[in-house]
This record gives C-alpha cells, sequence and structure tokens, in this order.
C-alpha cells in the first residue's frame, strides 16, 4: 500500500458528468466529479446503490451503454484525455492501460470458452503477433499471479468456484498489466473468507504492476480494509473524501458519519441504525443538498444552495454547508422512535 | 363493474395497455365488424354464381367489380372473411388449447407422460406440414369450413405444446411459487393463479402464430383447390381467380381485395400480440 | 422445555454429495430466541433452512415441529404448521409474482389462513404489518414490485411473514441482496419482532457481525457438519475451531488497528487426494494432526456455553446431549437500547 504522494497522478477525472436520457428529463448519474489518482493508490468509491457509482466505473473507459451519455468532462489516464480518444485509440488503451473488472465479473466469462482461450483472445486483441508458445506461457503467469493452479487454463467458467472465476476475471483485467484497474464490487457474490483472498490478491497483484486501483462497492469495511483513499458518493456527487484512517476516525461530511456510526463490529452489541429515508431520484434533482431531507445537521442554506467540494482538514474535503465555519460535526442527535419511510 | 373500469383506466395510464396493443386491436374488430355487420348492408345473393353481371370493373352499381362467375366482389368478401376468420380462430383454439394443456401436463407432472408427449410434438415438428395436410385434405370426402379447421389444428399445437412445457419448468422453480406455497396456496391454486398469469404472454404470442399460420395452412390449402369448395372463403376466391387466370386477364379487383384483407388480419394479430406482452410484463410498461 | 422444532439427526444426501451429516438441533418453545446458523456456500445452512420450512426431507433422521413429523403431517397438519413456520427468502426480487401487484402477498394468506372476516379487517391487518415494517401503506399498496427499491420490498416480505403471527421465521439471507444502508434497519426490524411479538427467528447467514449483533446463539457448519456452536459472544468473539476463527478473522472491519488476516493453508494436491474418515476441515487446517484423518471429532465442550468438534480441545468434556442446542444460551433478558 506505497503510495508516492509526490508522484504526478496517472488517473486524473475532472467535472465528469454521466446523464441517463429517461422519459422525465435527464439523470444526473453521476455530477461534477472529479478526482486524481496515483500510480500504485487504491481509491475505494463507496455509495449506495443509485449514487452513481457503477456509471462512473464504465464511463471511465467510455463503456456507457444508451441511454446513458457523458455529458461533459474530461478522463485523463497519463496525460491523454481518454474521453477524446476515437474509438480506435480507446479500444488500444482498454486493458492495455486501464482494466475493468465489471461488477459480476464472474458471470462476465464466456460459459463455452475455456479459460485459456479467453485470455488469449484478450491479450491477442492488443498484440496480434504474439506466438502461441508465447500466449501460453503468459497464461500460465498470469494465472500464477492470481493464485491458480496451472491446470485451471484447460477449465470451462462453470467448472470454478464463485472465488475461482473471480480470480480469472482478475487475470484477464491484469493480463496487458495495465497502468490502473477499476473493480466494480469484485466481492459482491463471495463468502468472507474468499473475498479476503481475492482482495488480497488483487493487491499483490497490483503491487506488483505498480498500479493504481479504484474499488467501488458499499461495504465500509472492506474498503477501510483495502483502500488508501476513500470517495464516498450519493446522488451522483463526491461528498467526501481523504485519507482513509481520516474517514473513518473524522469523517467531516454527515452521511459518511451516519455510515460510519451504523457499521456494526464484533465486540458489543449496540442498536442497529441504517439512516432513515431513501436517497433522492437523480431526475429533476431539487436545488440544494442532496442529502438534506436525511441530514441531521441540514439548516437553511443545505435547502437552498449546493455545496461545493472544499477542503476541510489535510488532505480531506468534504462537501457540506458546515463547513468551513465549523472544523468538526457535532455528535449525532438521540434519535427516539423509529421513522416511517416510504 | 365500476372496479373494472377504473382498472382500465390505470393501466392504461401506467402504460400496461399501449397504443400498439389499441391499433392491433382496432384493425382486429374493424375487420370482425365488416364481417359481422357487414351482410345488413348487401344481399347475399349477389355472391353466388351468376348473380350479377360478369368481369365488370370496380364502379357504378359494383363497388368492387365482379369476377368472370357473376359473383359481386364486394358480397363476396363482406362474406367470405367471417368465413377464413372462423376457420384461423376453431384452428388457433383447438391448437392452442391441445397444445396448452399437453404443455401444462407434460412440464408439471414430468416422467413418461412428458416423454410421450415430448416424442410426439418433436416428431410431428419436423415434418412438413403442408404436404401432410395436402394428403390429408385430398383423402376427405366431404370437406367444410369447420373440418378444414380441425386438419389445419392436427398440426398446429406442438408450437405451444413445447413452448409452455419449458415455461412450466421455468415457472415452477421460481421464488415466487414457493412464497404461494407458504402463503396457503393449494397446489391447482397455485397452477390457475401464479403459474398461467405468467404464462399468458406466451400462450397469446402462440395463439397469434397459431392463428396466423393457421389462415395461411388454410388459405394455401384452399388455393389448390383442397378446400370447401361451395364456401365462400378468401382462399377459394384465390384459387377461383387462379382457375380463371385473372392475374393474366387484368381483373386485379378479383384476386387483390382478398389479399389485402389477410394482410390485414395479419397485421392486427402482429400488433396485439407486441401490445400484449406490455399488458401482461408490467415491467415493460412505459409512459 | 419442549421443543418447538427439532432436527434430529438429520442428513441430506443428493446422489453421492452429502449436504448435510448427522445434525440435531432444537429450538425450544419456551422463549423466543434468535439463532445463527453461519457458513459459507456449500456448508448445508440453507438445506438446513429449507428442510426447517418443510419444503425437504431429510434423507437421514427426522425433522418435528411441535412433536409431529414434518414429512408425514397431513394437510390439515401442515397448514397449521405453515402458519406457525413461515420465511423471508434472499432474493427481493424474485420472490414476487410479476404479475400481480405486492398487495397480492399480503392479501392470499390472509385470506388463505382466515385472518380475517371482512375486507375492512383484512385492510386494517395488512396495514399495520406494513407500519411494523416501516413502510407507508399508501406509498407501497397498489405498486407492483419492480416499482419499489429492493430494500422495500424486502420489507413487505417481512411483513408478509408477521401477518400471520408465526411462531418461528427462517430468514435465509434476508439483507445479502438488500443495501448495506438498508441492512441495518431491516435486521433491527427483525430484532424487534423478536422481542415484541415474542417471534422465535433463525438467522441464516455468512455474515459474522450481523448475526453477532442481533442472534443470541450461533451454528457454524462446515461442509455440511456443525464446527462450532455456542453463544455469539462466545463463537464470534472467541472462536475454538479453526474454521471459525478462520471465518472470523477474514471479517473485514472498519476498525484500522484490526487488519484483516486468516490462518489458513492453501489445500495442497497431496491433501486434496488424500483420503479422509476425519475431520471434513483437515486438508485446510494450520493446527491438523494425524488423528484429525481418522475419526470425525466429537463435539467438545471447552467452555459452558460453545461446543467445538476439534481434537484440539479432546481434554475438555464431550457434550453428552446430541442436541447443539443444548450449549446455548438464553436470549437476553433487557432489549438492547
Amino acid at each position: 500500500m506505497a503510495v508516492d504522494m509526490a508522484q504526478k497522478p496517472i488517473l486524473v477525472v475532472k467535472d465528469l458528468n454521466v446523464h441517463y436520457d429517461t422519459g422525465k428529463g435527464p439523470a444526473k448519474a453521476v455530477s461534477d466529479v472529479s478526482f486524481a489518482l496515483r500510480p500504485g493508490e487504491r481509491l475505494g468509491l463507496i455509495g449506495e446503490s443509485g449514487s452513481g457509482k457503477t456509471t462512473m466505473a464504465t464511463a471511465l473507459m467510455r463503456l456507457t451503454k444508451p441511454p446513458g451519455r457523458i455529458v461533459s468532462g474530461s478522463v485523463e489516464l497519463d496525460g491523454q484525455d481518454l474521453l477524446q480518444l476515437s474509438d480506435k485509440e480507446l479500444r488500444e488503451v482498454r486493458l492495455r492501460d486501464i482494466a475493468l473488472m465489471p461488477q459480476g465479473a464472474m458471470s462476465s466469462l464466456n460459459p463455452v470458452m475455456r479459460l485459456e482461450e479467453q485470455m488469449i483472445d484478450a491479450i491477442v486483441a492488443h498484440k496480434p503477433g504474439m506466438k502461441r508458445a508465447e500466449l501460453d506461457t503468459r497464461v500460465q503467469q498470469l494465472l500464477q499471479q492470481v493464485g491458480l493452479a496451472p491446470e485451471v487454463a484447460r477449465r470451462y467458467p462453470h467448472e470454478l468456484s464463485g472465488g475461482m472465476k473471480q480470480r480469472a476475471a482478475m487475470a484477464i483485467a491484469t493480463s496487458l498489466s495495465p497502468k490502473v484497474i477499476v473493480a466494480d464490487e469484485p466481492t459482491s457474490a463471495l463468502d468472507v473468507v474468499v473475498q479476503r483472498q481475492v482482495m488480497q490478491t488483487l493487491g499483490r497483484l497490483q503491487d506488483g504492476l505498480g498500479a493504481a486501483v479504484v474499488l467501488i462497492g458499499h461495504d465500509m469495511g472492506l474498503i477501510a480494509q483495502f483502500a488508501d483513499t476513500v470517495g464516498v458518493m450519493y446522488a451522483g456527487k463526491i461528498v467526501e473524501i481523504g485519507p482513509v484512517r481520516a474517514m473513518i476516525e473524522s469523517p467531516k461530511h454527515p452521511y459518511t458519519k451516519l455510515l460510519v456510526e451504523s457499521l456494526p463490529g464484533i465486540e458489543v452489541k449496540q442498536a442497529l441504525v441504517g439512516i432513515p429515508g431513501l436517497p433522492p431520484p437523480l431526475v429533476n434533482l431539487p436545488p440544494g443538498c442532496p442529502f438534506n431531507p436525511r441530514c441531521p445537521f441540514a439548516f437553511e442554506r443545505c435547502v437552498r444552495e449546493t455545496p461545493l467540494l472544499q477542503q476541510v482538514a489535510l488532505g480531506q474535503a468534504a462537501a457540506c454547508h458546515l463547513y468551513p465555519e465549523h472544523s468538526e460535526l457535532p455528535p449525532l442527535p438521540a434519535r427516539a422512535g423509529r421513522e416511517l419511510q416510504a | 363493474m365500476n372496479r373494472f373500469w377504473a382498472n382500465l383506466k390505470r393501466n392504461y395510464e401506467q402504460g400496461r395497455i399501449s397504443p400498439i396493443l389499441l391499433v392491433g386491436l382496432a384493425i382486429l374488430l374493424a375487420i370482425v365488424l365488416f364481417g359481422a355487420i357487414g351482410p345488413l348492408f348487401v344481399d347475399q345473393v349477389n355472391a353466388n354464381v351468376g348473380a350479377v353481371r360478369p368481369r365488370k370493373p370496380p364502379g357504378g352499381d359494383y363497388f368492387l367489380g365482379t369476377d368472370s362467375q357473376g359473383r359481386d366482389m364486394w358480397t363476396l368478401l363482406i362474406y367470405a372473411t367471417p368465413n377464413t376468420l372462423k376457420m384461423g380462430l376453431i384452428a388457433g383454439f383447438v391448437g392452442v388449447g391441445v397444445g396448452a394443456v399437453l404443455g401444462l401436463i407434460a412440464g408439471q407432472f414430468g416422467g413418461w407422460i412428458d416423454g410421450i408427449i415430448r416424442v410426439i410434438s418433436d416428431s410431428l415438428l419436423t415434418v412438413p406440414a403442408i404436404a401432410i395436410l395436402v394428403i390429408i385434405a385430398g383423402n376427405i370426402d366431404r370437406m367444410s369450413t369447420f373440418v378444414m379447421a380441425l386438419v389445419v389444428a392436427s398440426l398446429g399445437w406442438m408450437f405451444t405444446a413445447r413452448t409452455v412445457r419449458a415455461q412450466v419448468l421455468t415457472i415452477r422453480e421460481k421464488a415466487y411459487v414457493e412464497v404461494a406455497r407458504v402463503n396457503g396456496e393449494g397446489p391447482w391454486e397455485i397452477l390457475f393463479k401464479e403459474v398461467m398469469p405468467n404464462l399468458m404472454p406466451y400462450i397469446v404470442a402462440s395463439f397469434v402464430g397459431t392463428v396466423s399460420g393457421s389462415i395461411l395452412a388454410v388459405i394455401g390449402l384452399e388455393a389448390l383447390g383442397l378446400g370447401a369448395l361451395e364456401e365462400m372463403t378468401l382462399g377459394n376466391t384465390i384459387y377461383w381467380s387462379q382457375q380463371s387466370s385473372a392475374v393474366l386477364r387484368g381483373y386485379w379487383w378479383w384476386w387483390a381485395p382478398p389479399i389485402v384483407v389477410i394482410a390485414l388480419i395479419f397485421i392486427g394479430l402482429f400488433l396485439t400480440s407486441v401490445g400484449f406482452d406490455r399488458f401482461a410484463n408490467p415491467r415493460l410498461a412505459r409512459r | 422445555m419442549s421443543a418447538l422444532i427439532e432436527a434430529r439427526g438429520v442428513t441430506k444426501r443428493y446422489g453421492s454429495f452429502t449436504a448435510l451429516d448427522d445434525v440435531t438441533l432444537t429450538l425450544s418453545d419456551s422463549a423466543p430466541s434468535m439463532t445463527a446458523i453461519a457458513g459459507e456456500s456449500g456448508s448445508g445452512k440453507t438445506t438446513l433452512a429449507r428442510m426447517m420450512l418443510g419444503f425437504i426431507d431429510p434423507s437421514d433422521g427426522v425433522v418435528e415441529y411441535r412433536g409431529k413429523n414434518i414429512a408425514t403431517m397431513t394437510p390439515a397438519e401442515k397448514q397449521a404448521f405453515r402458519r406457525e413456520v413461515q420465511p423471508v427468502f434472499q432474493d427481493p426480487f424474485e420472490v414476487f409474482n410479476p404479475f400481480y401487484r405486492v398487495d397480492h402477498v399480503l392479501t392470499t394468506p390472509v385470506k388463505r389462513f382466515g385472518l380475517a372476516d371482512t375486507e375492512a379487517k383484512a385492510q386494517a391487518l395488512i396495514e399495520d404489518a406494513l407500519k411494523r415494517v416501516g413502510l407507508r401503506p399508501q406509498d407501497t399498496l397498489g405498486r407492483f414490485p419492480h416499482e419499489l427499491s429492493g430494500g422495500q420490498r424486502q420489507r413487505v416480505m417481512v411483513a408478509r411473514a408477521v401477518l400471520l403471527r408465526p411462531k418461528l421465521i427462517v430468514a435465509d439471507e434476508p439483507v445479502s441482496m438488500v443495501d448495506a444502508s438498508l441492512r441495518a434497519t431491516i435486521l433491527d426490524e427483525l430484532r424487534t419482532l423478536n422481542q415484541e411479538l415474542g417471534i422465535s427467528i433463525v438467522y441464516i447467514t455468512h455474515d459474522l457481525t450481523t448475526a453477532f449483533q442481533i442472534c443470541d446463539n450461533i451454528v457454524v457448519l462446515y461442509r455440511g457438519t456443525v464446527a462450532e456452536a455456542g453463544a455469539v459472544e462466545q463463537v464470534i468473539g472467541a472462536p475454538k475451531h479453526p474454521y471459525s476463527q478462520l471465518l472470523v478473522s477474514s471479517i473485514p472491519l472498519p476498525d484500522l488497528s484490526k487488519a484483516w488476516g486468516g490462518e489458513e493453508i492453501p489445500v495442497t494436491e497431496a491433501n486434496a487426494a488424500r483420503p479422509n474418515d476425519g475431520c471434513k476441515f483437515a486438508p485446510r487446517c494450520p493446527h491438523v494432526m494425524e488423528m484429525c484423518w481418522q475419526n470425525p471429532p466429537p463435539k467438545y465442550m471447552p467452555d459452558a456455553q460453545r461446543l467445538a468438534t476439534c481434537f484440539l480441545y479432546r481434554d475438555a468434556p464431550v457434550s453428552p446431549d446430541a442436541d447443539v442446542a443444548s450449549v446455548f444460551r438464553p436470549p437476553l433478558a433487557a432489549p438492547v437500547s
């Protein structure tokens, strides 16, 4: 997990906007999202469903499908804006420089092809001249890196367990030694032991490649154990971003604070509280802070004006009107009774 | 009754009843009315052979002209359309009815019953239907529209049986069937309340396909002269027009109107089937 | 203690694959309890749940509800059983028939079990059940399943189960397909149902954190056998069986002072091929001894409220009762605030 903060960022996302065209108007799935990633850095993006995190993952490589479309913004990989490239140039960049492990990567494996064929397919699409012998060696190398036995190459996906399939997807994603790996909920269907093994494999792979990782998920515990930097997404925006320690120990945005406080541990039995209410619909989003209906600290300005992401502590930025007047969040008010929700 | 209209209105607003469905149903309704009410406006006598002056093009007394046997085309069309529709519908109902029942039994009970049904339906599916139908039709002494419909239905049930069977097998495994069990629903109730509604899109699609296919088969057989030749049907009209070389002679008002009506029937059936899917599958409804 | 539901020596085989191997578990009638059954996929936890719900019958052994063998119940007895034992399933979408509005799953049990004699009473019953799980009836009734979120759908399913005021709810991974922020709420509702309405809950899960939070006792299954069982404070707080230890140490905690990591040995080819008549965890166990391969370990009781089937504890007494619930602690008296 060694990140050299002095290095130039390898991935710079600026003011990215992705909309879905619905019958009632555009749904702003990703709104003015900006962040930077250094080589070797692990960024965890956390959010509920509907927060825009998967939309963002696909948008990074311009894989957005209609009715979604990238409206504005830039995604600079090593200085090159991916959103401005031609289709042909972008196809070369995909997998070679930036790779995606999509959600449900396990089911993105072709069920009627052996694993080695799928891996070779991916490599050959970028390096057509490689000989069969070289390809076989590379396949074995990749399998070993993800901790799979050599004979797995000849197997079909249905013969592998969930964890093995996920590792196979990881092998494909890293087959060309990309600079950035985007992993969208890579362990969602896996049990706790396999999850840890898969994440540790990903970490090892990444260290070996010197690549940066964007990990997208909803499990704060998982992200805390894996990531260096955490970004919290809500209603398509990043509402807080900062080093993982700071985010967990002193969260600045009320949503982050509620998320962290609602996490149960295994030391003490506590009252289980979620966050009452539902995320707002992304179509015709009302003005003001999108979190204000559910925010225990909301005041009049929050309904009127959308807060901008601003630096609130060293390396930590939050989009909340409580800052810069306040420097810390007040303690959460005690919650009496349960409110009815839609 | 008020609940029915209120539900209808709500379904329309939610997009379950789409314009496509309404257009399809409208076309079918128009054709049915054409055949149902049409006779009120014409004299059936004019459709008989030798009733009017032959080979007259459209115009004047004869709205769609007359054929070389002295029949008024407009009157003939009004009487022929419902007969053809009738055959298609009978073949459709019998074919889909038999097919759905067999499919349900095969899917629900499995085992050797399923095996037998599958063997029969699969073998018949590979048989060239027209050839068999020609043989069967050619060997029937007293052909009528009803018998014609049954002949065609005999080879029209397999597709429905296979489709329904596959769906029953899928639906039986669904979690909501288990929920129905714990909700206290008995096995027959589950079959009718949980399984059948989800079969409806497939059955309706099969019905439309079977009716369309049956009408085509019927017309094909009639055009070969194997139909009930005394009856007034669209296919027979085409047959007679062929016998009199209407195409060569330029009597377009003899062979074109039946074809137009046939085409409209198919369009109506198709649109209804597409539109019905939105109704049966609320997830597709859009407003 | 009279038994509410009892699984005695239950084994389930599918061809040559054994999903459950001689499991005995009794839930008592006296106090409504919350019991977790945990394990990875393939552990047999779902098989055990489905047996408790009367969906499958055991190959060996028997599952009894109030003393009657579920497999041989008459339809009337089965109906009464269904009234008292209800499920909450994992997938909040597949459980709804897409043809009907969500009202269907609520009105059907009211009718089938005769819960109300007038339509007004039925409506009141349904609205009350929905409110209990934190849903607004006017925003929920009349909608189709796809118009509600996963969390809302799952709550409707919980409301459905509650309608019947069952004695036991078997919840099979009820929140694993629900958003993280809603999980806490739904699980809290289950706990409230247990405390306010006296409904016993069997919580099937692979998430030990939530099992710890809402349950009193837990049974950890590994490949069809009980690895460890007992009070959650013991089994999760200080696990003794190497498998439980592996599970607990793999939990990603948001506490950065506790890095995750588990002691596990990768399964070597030799170990995988070795014929094993003993402990099923032997090929993966970091503390494996020669005796582990020879015989399956008995249920040792290294603590008063815990049993572990592991030869590491062979100096401890063997549990005299085949029933793993014999080491369970009673539910806590005071509700957690």
